[in-house]
C-alpha cells in the first residue's frame, strides 16, 4: 500500500502558499477532508481570495462551527465549511481563539451574508466576539442570559 | 420603536407588530417582528430561539449510539434524514462502511421520509393561502407512510431506526408489499393535489412572483435544498457528494429560474415524483437476504445469539451499552441533502466515547435568515406565503 499524498500536495494548498507564505499555517487531511489552519488575523483576507479568485470560487459558506478544547490554549477553534458551487469542491478553514482575553475574531459577513447568524449563534453560545459584525446580538438564548452554555466549563444541567 | 418612513402618500409613521410566538402560520414558535406602513412590511426580523433545547450541548453528554435518540428531535418531520445524517458522520469518524442492503434500506426510507415531509409542507402552506381542503389529502398519503415506518421501526415518528454500522433490526417480512402499495397509488394522488393547485387561480395569485429571492441572493445566503433549486441552481448533496449509494440511482434534480413561492411549490411537487422513483428502484434494489449491520466487534452490537454462546460477543455487548465506543481522534463533516436542503452534522472526538461536539447545520435554520429579503416590501398576506415557502421546522432552527 501507498501511503496518502500529502496534505501538501493538494493544489488549493500549493495556490495558497504560492499566493502569500503566511496565509496557510498547517495542512491536514483526516477522512479525505482537508483543513487549512489559518492565522486568525488573516482570516478575512485568505477568505476574501477564495470566495472570488477564479478557478476557486467558494462561494457557498455551509457553516461555521466552534469547538471549545478546554484546557487546551488556545481554547476555541472555529471552523469554516466552505463549498465551491462551480467547482464542487469542499474545504474547511479553521482559525483558533484564545480564551484568555476577550476572545474576538473578524467578522465574514462581508464575504458571505450567511455568517449573520452563524456568528450570532457562536457569539450567544460560546461567547465569541465577531469584529465587524453589523448586529451582534444572542440569537437562540433570551437577551439577558449569563453565561455561554456551549463551552465546556458550563455545566450540562446549568448553573444553579 | 416607530420610525417614519415616505411613502407615495407622504411620511406616515410605521406601526411595530408581533408575529408570533404563537401564531398558526409560523409553524411553530417563530416570532417575526414586522413594522408596517398600513399593510405593507417595511421591515421584517425573524426572532428565534423559543424551541432552543440545547441538543448540541445534550449530545455531549450522551454516547455516540445514545445522540441517535435526539437527532430524531431536531426535523420532527424527517427524523429519518437527520438519523441518517449523523450515522453517516459517525461512521465516517469511524472509518467503517456498511453493507450495501442497509444502504439502499437507509434510501429507501430516506426518501419515503423527504414525501412525507414534502406532504406537511404541501398540506400547511396550502392552508395557510386558504387552501384547507388539501391539508386533509396529504394528511391521509402521509398517514400511509407513517404506516410504513411504524411497520419498520415500531414508530411512527420518532423512529431512531437508522444505527451508527447499519439499522436498527432486520425491516418486517412483507414491508415492501406494502411500500408497492403506496408507490401504486401515490403518483395519482400527486396529480390530485396539483390539479387542485397548479393551475388554480387563487394560488397562482397568492404564489406566482411572491418571494422572490434570486439566485445571486441565495447562494449569498447559504439557502439550500428547494429554495435554491427554485432560483436555478442545481445543488442537491445527492448529486455532488454522493452518500449511502445515491450515485447508482437514477433521478432528475427539478430546477425553476422564476425564484419565487409558486416556483418553489413547483420544485417540491416534482421532488416528490422524483424520490417516488427513487423508492421503486431501491426497493427492486434490496437484496431479500443479507447483513444490515456492519462487522465491527466493539462499536456494533452483536447479534442476541452470539451473546448466548460467545464470551467475546456478551463482553462487547456490555462495554458497548456501558461506555460506549471511542473514535479516533478527529472530525469530520457530513452532508446530505435533507427535505428543507443541505442537512450537516459537524462531529468532532476527542478520543473518548462521548462526542466533542456536534454541531448541527440545520438548513432551515439558515434558509429562514433569507426572510426579510423575501417579505420586505409587500403585504402581510405575502409574508405568510413567503413564511409558509420557507418550509422551516422550529425543532431544527432552535435545536
Amino acid at each position: 500500500m501507498t501511503d496518502p499524498p500529502s496534505p501538501e500536495q493538494y493544489p488549493i494548498v500549493q495556490r495558497l502558499r504560492a499566493w502569500d507564505t503566511q496565509a496557510v499555517t498547517q495542512a491536514a487531511e483526516f477522512r479525505g477532508e482537508l483543513t487549512l489552519v489559518l492565522p486568525r488575523e488573516h482570516l478575512r483576507r485568505v477568505g476574501t481570495y477564495l470566495a472570488a479568485e477564479p478557478g476557486l470560487e467558494y462561494n457557498f459558506l455551509s457553516d461555521i462551527s466552534a469547538v471549545d478544547r478546554l484546557p487546551a490554549e488556545p481554547r476555541f477553534e472555529l471552523n469554516y465549511h466552505l463549498l465551491s458551487l462551480p467547482n464542487r469542491q469542499t474545504l474547511r478553514l479553521r482559525v483558533w481563539v484564545s480564551g484568555l482575553t476577550d476572545p474576538t475574531v473578524d467578522s465574514v459577513t462581508s464575504l458571505w451574508p450567511t455568517a449573520d447568524w452563524h456568528e450570532r449563534e457562536i457569539f450567544d453560545l460560546f461567547g465569541i466576539r465577531f469584529d465587524g459584525h453589523p448586529d451582534l446580538r444572542r440569537i437562540l438564548m433570551p437577551d439577558d442570559w449569563e453565561g455561554h452554555p456551549l463551552r465546556k466549563d458550563y455545566p450540562v444541567e446549568g448553573f444553579r | 420603536m416607530t420610525t417614519t418612513v415616505q411613502t407615495a402618500t407622504g411620511a406616515t409613521e410605521t406601526m411595530v407588530l408581533n408575529m408570533g410566538p404563537q401564531h398558526p402560520s409560523t409553524h411553530g414558535v417563530l416570532r417575526v417582528v414586522v413594522e408596517l406602513d398600513g399593510e405593507t412590511v417595511v421591515k421584517a426580523r425573524p426572532e428565534v430561539g423559543y424551541l432552543h433545547t440545547g441538543i448540541e450541548k445534550t449530545c455531549e453528554a450522551l454516547t455516540y449510539s445514545q445522540a441517535i435518540t435526539v437527532t430524531d428531535r431536531l426535523d420532527y418531520l424527517a427524523p429519518l434524514s437527520n438519523n441518517l445524517g449523523y450515522c453517516l458522520a459517525v461512521e465516517k469518524l469511524l472509518g467503517i462502511e456498511v453493507p450495501k442492503r442497509a444502504q439502499y434500506v437507509r434510501v429507501l426510507l430516506t426518501e419515503l421520509t423527504r414525501i412525507a415531509s414534502h406532504l406537511v409542507w404541501l398540506g400547511t402552506h396550502a392552508m395557510d393561502l386558504g387552501a384547507v381542503s388539501v391539508m386533509l389529502y396529504c394528511f391521509r398519503e402521509r398517514e400511509q407512510v407513517l404506516s410504513i415506518f411504524e411497520m419498520v421501526s415500531g414508530q411512527r415518528m420518532m423512529t431512531s431506526y437508522f444505527r451508527i454500522g447499519g439499522l436498527a433490526l432486520e425491516p418486517p417480512p412483507g414491508w415492501l408489499d406494502r411500500v408497492a402499495a403506496f408507490l401504486q397509488t401515490f403518483p395519482s394522488r400527486i396529480d390530485e393535489y396539483e390539479e387542485l393547485l397548479t393551475s388554480n387561480r387563487i394560488w397562482k395569485l397568492r404564489t406566482v412572483g411572491i418571494g422572490v429571492l434570486n439566485a445571486k441572493d441565495a447562494v449569498a445566503d447559504g439557502v439550500s435544498g428547494p429554495m435554491l433549486r427554485a432560483a436555478g441552481v442545481a445543488y442537491d448533496v445527492r448529486k455532488f457528494f454522493p452518500y449511502s449509494s445515491y450515485e447508482e440511482f437514477d433521478f432528475d434534480v427539478p430546477t425553476r429560474t422564476e425564484s419565487d413561492c409558486y416556483a418553489r411549490y413547483l420544485v417540491r411537487v416534482a421532488e416528490m415524483r422524483e424520490s417516488v422513483k427513487i423508492v421503486r428502484q431501491a426497493a427492486a434494489k434490496i437484496p431479500p437476504e443479507g447483513p444490515i449491520r456492519t462487522d465491527a466487534p466493539g462499536i456494533i452490537p452483536p447479534e442476541r445469539e452470539a451473546m448466548k454462546t460467545e464470551m467475546e460477543a456478551l463482553i462487547y455487548h456490555f462495554k458497548i451499552f456501558t461506555e460506549g465506543f471511542a473514535p479516533p481522534p478527529g472530525e469530520v463533516y457530513q452532508r446530505i441533502e435533507s427535505p428543507r436542503g443541505e442537512l450537516g452534522f459537524f462531529v468532532v472526538s476527542d478520543g473518548s466515547p462521548r462526542p466533542c461536539r456536534v454541531k448541527v447545520r440545520a438548513p432551515s435554520f439558515v434558509n429562514l435568515q433569507a426572510l426579510p429579503e423575501m417579505a420586505e416590501g409587500r403585504l402581510v398576506a405575502d409574508l405568510i406565503a413567503c413564511i409558509g415557502t420557507t418550509d422551516i421546522v422550529l425543532g431544527e432552527v432552535d435545536r
